[in-house]
């Protein structure tokens, strides 16, 4: 159990190097006009190469990076170019409210891709077909467009919840979900597609295993070899799922902040990346991939745990 | 000969096309398929015709069209907050995404098809490093690269949505990486490479064949989401504010929310089609491939049905040799089994057809023939667990003179762990590898009795089957016990609630020979104790000698002959049973107590 963490560690910091590299070196070399942008047109060029030099652009790239590298391992993501408030400091003010959608999001769709895929597996038929069409209506409206169809019918023509704006979890609880339950219900469409076919199959799979019928011959209930044995036995592949549906769900809500006027993450992340604000687009990556991580790190314990033959090893 | 060669490998790939050219048919007689397929040439036509029809550049603004409504003249959709003629940028529009699409979905098929081609068929170092790097690839935050390396693209949707393809990679790869392994090892392809055919020559003809056909399909479910993923960027305001597309007009639009929500509903609606019709289009192409399947019916009553036809033949004995010997009481009575199970093409298989047979209170009756020949689907008929779809008809199957076919899973209860019990063949996979072997052996019981009797009765009987420190296997999982003693487990699960019948499906094929001995004796001695009937599913005779009283031959669904064990050894009168009693001579299995040595090394192992 230990080696296997230690591995699954390793492989993840092969990951977080990987990317933030390939992530540091093609948008330093994509050459965005930053200084001209941060000094407006009317700019002249010793105004540029002053800001050049003061933000170390002029730099070799190579030695750029080892700074970069060198202030990350101190933890020390580096100023925004623009606000040059700390890039952690930042993103931490702005991940609660990603996050708060992101998780309100995971749990919907776990609950309701269990009911669904667990009931497709007992009785097939109409629920099978549910499950079809919600996949197909995900496809179908992307996120934007049902994002605004949630908007216009729940926001602004019945009112009964704020159309823009985010407010925290401890200052109202329930403005709070008033707040992220549209872009919630919008990111937790795609996810029970996904989810609870992937439930039901493995649902079906485990049901037509020997030790089911072993069970049942010993008079165990339908029921119990369902919701008891299956299911435990399925839900390691799900959890799988689920880890991917995660990350998957991350970077959607970047995208549905905007619909939702939500200050997180998102919305921060994409004025960096108009403006060229290097700092920030990679303090974004290096986050969403320490959470790809950390995510899966948590996944793999938790299916290890749930598989009494990795548990007991 | 290569010709000759070539003629006997192409075979299966011609089979393929033929498959696919059926349907491509079926696909043009569904009408989910016509309609998508009609919406979607449509729309592309639309696309094309832009010229003709519209009066405006799509990128053309004007101060006095301003939010113009539906229908003005040169404005037939009207015109957006910028002056900006709808129709014209719709039109536009429909080809961006028709290009996102394109580009998202090529970029991923031809990675991974290609590096899933490379991977599955070349196995071992390839195939490890290109899953690697593709599992990696996956768990790549996506979505995030995308906008974070906007700037590397040059706010060209097209370099773009060639980045998102490479992360939509890792599902085709998946896909052809898979099915190339199972198509790997079927043998033409090794008839082809034995012939000597090229690599590239086997990879292209023979198995693209094969997965050609889910390719397609996910090529439309590739395309939407690079289409989704294209309005999303564009409705953000990374791209080019010269390229009008979905995305960009839902934006221009949710800005206008308040004043003018009709110009929402263009670019969704349209949107909305073209995705649509490329996702049922490809639904109804899977559905065309599968159809074989899709056409049987499925008859809900068929195990129900003849349930009626059952009642009212107590006594029934299809066995004349003991008819009429009152001494022992009938127990099981199986008159005219039929199991058939729905094929592909519409017909029905029959599996077992027309068997008799009958068994009285704790009498061994052996069920023998090859594999193939239906025992185990009789046994598993009596015990009523065959798979779903399967058919089940008798005259009378009864057990102690109670009618047990076609009983809900409710009903079937009471005599699965009750009267009737099942001991499987593979012990492993019958022991449900999440919960402990105690956990799952007194579920059955809980019914009849409180938890701490039931446990004290698993016990004493892991311990009656030969289980030393039988209170530690109880709390043990599954993989913490060896083969032999996961058996002797599910015997013991199997006696637990008294039965009155045994089925036991060959309960000695998949174990050591050694063990197996054990096990026989194990069986005789409780069989003995408990007063059971016992079916015994096997194909050895040795274990027919060894236990039963009655042998029962089976042989292509039909019971051929049925009579007493030793008048069928000295004299069989079928000649397929003579030909099975001919086979022992060559078996080494018949019984004898094991070695001493065997038996020490057993002892060591518990």
């Amino acid at each position: 159990m230990f080696r296997f963490i230690l591995s699954r560690l390793g492989s993840g910091l092969v990951l977080i190097f990987i990317v933030t590299t390939g992530t540091f070196f093609l948008t330093h070399a994509a050459s965005v006009p930053v200084a001209l942008n941060l000094a407006g047109p009317a700019a002249t060029q010793e105004q540029i190469d002053g800001i050049n030099a003061q933000l170390g652009l002029d730099r070799p790239l190579i030695t750029q990076y080892a700074t970069w590298v060198q202030g990350v391992l101190h933890g020390d993501l580096g100023r925004s170019y623009f606000s040059t408030e700390p890039v952690s400091d930042a993103m931490a003010n702005r991940l609660p409210v990603t996050m708060s959608v992101v998780v309100l999001a995971m749990i919907i769709t776990l609950i309701i891709s269990v009911i669904l895929g667990v009931l497709a597996a007992a009785r097939r038929g109409v629920v099978d077909t549910i499950i079809q069409a919600i996949s197909t209506i995900s496809f179908v409206f992307p996120a934007i467009i049902l994002g605004i169809v949630l908007v216009f019918v729940f926001a602004i023509t019945l009112n009964w919840v704020p159309a823009v704006g985010f407010t925290p979890f401890l200052e109202s609880p329930s403005e709070w979900f008033a707040s992220v339950i549209l872009p919630a219900v919008v990111l937790s469409i795609g996810g029970i597609a996904s989810l609870s076919a992937q439930i039901r199959g493995s649902l079906l799979d485990e049901l037509g295993k020997d030790y089911i019928k072993t069970l049942r011959s010993r008079g165990v209930s339908e029921r119990s070899l369902l919701l008891r044995h299956a299911l435990r036995n399925a839900s390691g592949p799900a959890f799988t799922t689920f880890s991917l549906l995660f990350i998957g769900l991350f970077g959607a809500a970047l995208f549905v902040e905007k619909i939702f006027a939500l200050p997180g993450v998102g919305t921060f992340g994409f004025t960096a990346t108009i403006q060229g604000d290097l700092p920030v687009m990679l303090g974004l990556t290096i986050f969403s991939v320490v959470l790809v991580v950390v995510v899966n790190l948590i996944v793999d314990l938790v299916s290890g745990w749930l598989n009494p033959k990795v548990r007991l090893s | 000969m290569t010709s000759q060669t070539t003629d006997a490998t192409a075979a299966p790939a011609a089979r393929a096309t033929k498959k696919r050219a059926g349907a491509v048919r079926r696909l043009l007689r569904n009408p989910l398929g016509v309609g998508s397929l009609a919406v979607l040439a449509a729309v592309i036509i639309l696309g094309q015709l832009g010229a003709v029809l519209a009066q405006h550049d799509p990128n053309f603004s004007s101060l006095d069209a301003i939010n113009l409504p539906v229908g003005s003249p040169d404005y037939p959709l009207g015109a957006d907050q910028y002056g900006r003629d709808i129709l014209a940028r719709l039109i536009a529009s429909i080809n961006v995404s028709l290009i996102s699409g394109a580009i998202g979905a090529g970029v991923a098929v031809v990675v991974g098809t290609s590096f899933g081609l490379l991977a599955g068929y070349r196995g071992k170092r390839t195939d490890a490093v290109a899953s690697w790097s593709f599992n990696l690839l996956m768990t790549f935050p996506a979505l995030v690269l995308v906008i974070v390396l906007y700037p590397v693209t040059g706010g060209s949707y097209q370099v773009m949505m060639a980045i998102f393809g490479l992360f939509l990679a890792p599902g085709t790869f998946r896909l052809v990486r898979n099915m190339v392994v199972g198509v790997r090892a079927e043998l033409y392809v090794d008839a082809a490479r034995v012939a000597g055919l090229p690599t590239r020559r086997i990879l292209t003809r023979h198995i693209l064949a094969v997965v050609r056909g889910p390719i397609i399909i996910s090529v439309a479910f590739l395309a939407s989401q690079a289409i989704g993923i294209q309005s999303g960027l564009a409705f953000l305001g990374l791209g080019d504010i010269n390229v009008p597309s979905f995305g960009m007009m839902t934006g221009d639009a949710f800005a206008n929310i308040y004043l003018h929500p009709d110009q929402l509903v263009w670019p969704s609606a349209l949107m909305a089609l073209l995705i649509g019709s490329i996702i049922l289009l490809g639904n109804a192409y899977r559905d065309a491939l599968a159809a074989p399947q899709s056409t049987v019916k499925r008859d809900k009553d068929a195990r129900r049905a003849p349930a009626s036809t059952q009642v009212g033949h107590p006594g029934a004995d299809s066995d004349s040799s003991r008819s009429g010997d009152g001494v022992r009481t009938n127990l099981l009575t199986v008159r005219n089994l039929r199991v058939r199970y729905p094929q592909t093409d519409g017909s029905e298989k029959a599996v077992v057809d027309g068997a008799s047979l009958r068994i009285d209170m704790g009498e061994v009756v052996g069920l023998v023939g090859e594999s193939g020949s239906g025992k185990t689907q009789t046994a598993f008929s009596i015990l009523g667990l065959l798979p779903r779809e399967a058919r089940v008809e008798a005259d009378e199957l009864t057990l102690a003179g109670e009618p047990i076919l076609g009983l809900s899973p409710k009903e079937m209860r009471r005599f699965r762990g009750g009267a009737l019990a099942y001991i499987p063949q593979e012990p492993m996979s019958n022991l449900d590898p999440s919960f402990t072997v105690g956990s799952q052996l007194i579920e059955g019981l809980r019914g009849s009795m409180s938890k701490r009797e039931a446990k004290e009765l698993v016990v004493g009987l892991l311990d009656r089957v030969g289980i030393r420190d039988a209170a530690r296997v109880y709390g043990s999982y599954p993989h913490q016990i060896s083969g032999g003693m996961a058996q002797r487990v599910l015997i013991a699960g199997a006696v637990a609630s008294r039965p009155k019948l045994l089925i036991a499906d060959e309960p000695t094929t998949a174990l050591d020979v050694t063990v197996q001995a054990e096990i026989l004796d194990l069986l005789r001695d409780l069989q003995g104790e408990f007063g059971m009937g016992v079916l015994m599913v096997t194909h050895n005779f040795g274990v027919v000698a060894d236990l039963c009283d009655r042998v029962a031959v089976m042989r292509l669904g039909e019971i051929v002959e049925t009579g007493d064990v030793r008048t069928i050894f000295r004299e069989p009168s079928h000649p397929y049973t003579q030909e099975l009693v001919g086979a022992i001579l060559d078996e080494e299995t018949l019984r004898t107590d094991p070695p001493p040595v065997a038996r020490e090394r057993l002892e060591g192992n518990r």
